[in-house]
């Protein structure tokens, strides 16, 4: 009797396992999503609260653990680290506290990315295909705990300089941001 | 006489496995490794015959039916006999097992004996699913990068420096040398030398990822003079475009990803993420030996590389045809 609970348990978990969202990879990203973002841009300056009315977020990279790897990969290679080191900032301004300047939102971040922001912050428009900046994006936002801790990247291969993105608690954004100021 | 016979006829039978083969030695190191081969093989052959020989010898001698009881004898002779035998056939394969274990460490010493003063150096970093080729050099502009396809001189002992960028490979061109692993963050290295001129492939020989079994790599071997061209043929920066067609070819060159992940020196492009293109039209294959260096191979390659590689670090690039097809004439004049 035990046994067999135990069995219908096993299967029911094992079944729950293949329809886990962590684990989906998408190889061959569709046709819209690997164009370079290249719509013109409205004006000079772009304000974090009005992200740009762009593509609906698609939510499948921050439920990927391989989208958010993938990420990580590509914030080093494409040398964000070279001005935001792996988040704790430099040039530009540390990514993994709880202030944003320009929005936690992924819609805000993919505009930073794709637009650039005037103090400093280059535009990668018509350099980086949609569905990278989303990854990149998803990575961001890994990087001060905003996603699932089952899909942050659970170490490094460089030094360990701070614990993993995996480990960090959850912060809630403030600054002049997208997501509501904390009610005091 | 026979067992020259058939050891030819085995040698041939491996003729069929393709140009990926130990038992076509093309210099030194190789040969010696497949003379371990061969002798392994005739030894492990005789032991094979003689335990076949032994139980067919037993089973033809004593035939008796199941029905009688076996009688009980005290033979102490037929004892002692036997406890030689076996004595002597553990002696004889303890000292076998030792004999193979010095010749594979003569072999081994053998392999690593090259040594020259000012040899070839290349420096092979693995990648996710590509080999990159840097001949280091004291001056930058002297230095020479390319990728999957790498050139030697023949009949000099040539430096191979091992590198990973990510995770293990393991570098293996049969016909030229063992198995040698590369290791991300630790540099190693060994000597190669090919005394045949001609192109030998090689494989990761390390399960790495994905596209694992799309990472192929080939050695080409040529003489002094031939080599020494090569070198500064790829010595020069890009070809400047000539034509409307390459102009435009590298303008969207320019102006598209390419330009975060490769390099083509002479231009702005200058990321090392992905192969060096800067002599990309003078290479045989691409993309790890996948697809033959042909434009439409390249023009498949650049639109849907996900087709060929899935998993492989390039992205999609949707261009429109016009753009494509001046970007294949570009990358085709980078020789
Ligand atoms: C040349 C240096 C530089 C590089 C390279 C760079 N950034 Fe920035 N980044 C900055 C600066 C400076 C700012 C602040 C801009 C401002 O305040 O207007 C910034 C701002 C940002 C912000 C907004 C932070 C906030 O608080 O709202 C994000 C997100 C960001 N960068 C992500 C990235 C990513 C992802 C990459 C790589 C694709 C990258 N950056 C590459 C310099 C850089
Ligand atoms: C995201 C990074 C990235 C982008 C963007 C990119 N490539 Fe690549 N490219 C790579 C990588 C990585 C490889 C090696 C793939 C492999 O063999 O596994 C490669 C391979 C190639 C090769 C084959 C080179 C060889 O010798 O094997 C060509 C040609 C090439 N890319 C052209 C282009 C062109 C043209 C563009 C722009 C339209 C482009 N790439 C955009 C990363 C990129
Ligand atoms: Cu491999």
């Amino acid at each position: 009797m035990l046994s067999e609970a135990l069995f219908a348990l096993f299967l029911t978990a094992t079944l729950m396992l293949a329809g886990c969202k962590r684990e989906e990879r998408q190889l061959r990203p569709s046709p819209q999503a690997s164009q370079v973002i290249n719509e013109a841009q409205v004006s000079g300056l772009n304000p974090g609260a009005n992200p740009l009315p762009g593509p609906p977020t698609p939510t499948i990279y921050e439920e990927s653990a391989y989208a958010v790897s993938e990420g990580k990969r590509l914030f080093n290679q494409y040398n964000c680290s070279g001005c935001h080191a792996h988040g704790g900032g430099g040039i530009g301004p540390p990514l993994m506290d709880n202030y944003w300047i320009y929005g936690s939102q992924p819609e805000n971040i993919f505009a930073t990315i794709v637009q650039g922001r005037p103090n400093g912050m280059p535009s990668f428009r018509n350099r980086i295909p949609e569905f990278q900046v989303w990854e990149i994006v998803a990575y961001v936002r890994s990087l001060s705990g905003l996603l699932p801790s089952d899909v942050a990247p659970s170490r490094s291969d460089e030094l360990h300089v701070k614990p993993p993105e995996q480990s960090m608690p959850k912060q809630t954004p403030v600054g002049i941001t997208g997501a509501p100021e904390p009610s005091k | 006489m026979t067992l020259a016979r058939l050891h030819s006829g085995l040698a041939l039978l491996a003729q069929f496995t393709g140009e990926h083969n130990s038992l076509h030695p093309a210099g030194p190191q190789a040969s010696g490794i497949e003379w371990l081969y061969w002798v392994v093989f005739w030894i492990t052959f005789a032991a094979f015959v003689l335990v076949v020989a032994g139980f067919t010898r037993a089973a033809v001698r004593n035939r008796s039916s199941t029905s009688e009881m076996l009688p009980l004898v005290r033979d102490l002779e037929g004892d002692r006999r036997a406890s030689w035998a076996v004595g002597t056939a553990v002696f004889i394969t303890v000292l076998t097992l030792f004999a193979v274990l010095f010749m594979s460490i003569i072999t081994g010493k053998k392999v690593e004996g090259l040594t020259s003063k000012n040899p070839v150096t290349i420096q092979i970093t693995g990648h996710q699913w590509w080999w990159e080729a840097v001949y280091p050099n004291t001056q930058a502009d002297q230095t020479i990068t390319t990728a999957n396809e790498i050139h030697v001189p023949v009949g000099k002992p040539v430096v191979i420096l091992t590198n990973s960028a990510d995770v293990i490979h393991s570098f293996w061109a049969p016909s030229v040398h063992g198995k040698r692993d590369l290791l991300p963050g630790y540099s190693s290295a060994f000597w190669i030398q090919i005394d045949k001129p001609g192109t030998y492939a090689g494989r990761c020989a390390e399960f790495c990822g994905l596209q694992h079994a799309h990472m192929g790599f080939s050695i080409v071997a040529e003489d002094q003079d031939t080599f020494q061209r090569w070198e500064a043929q790829q010595l020069k920066p890009a070809v400047e475009p000539n034509s409307s067609e390459t102009v435009r070819g590298r303008q969207v060159f320019l102006t598209h990803a390419c330009v975060m992940c490769h390099t083509i020196r002479g231009t702005d492009a200058g990321s090392r993420m992905g192969p060096d293109l800067t002599h990309v039209g003078s290479r045989r294959m691409i993309a790890a030996e996948t697809l033959p260096n042909t434009p439409g191979a390249l023009a498949a390659w650049i639109i849907d590389p996900q087709r060929s590689k899935p998993g492989n670090k390039m992205a999609p690039n949707l261009l429109n045809p016009g753009d494509l097809g001046a970007l294949v004439t570009y990358l085709g004049t980078l020789q």
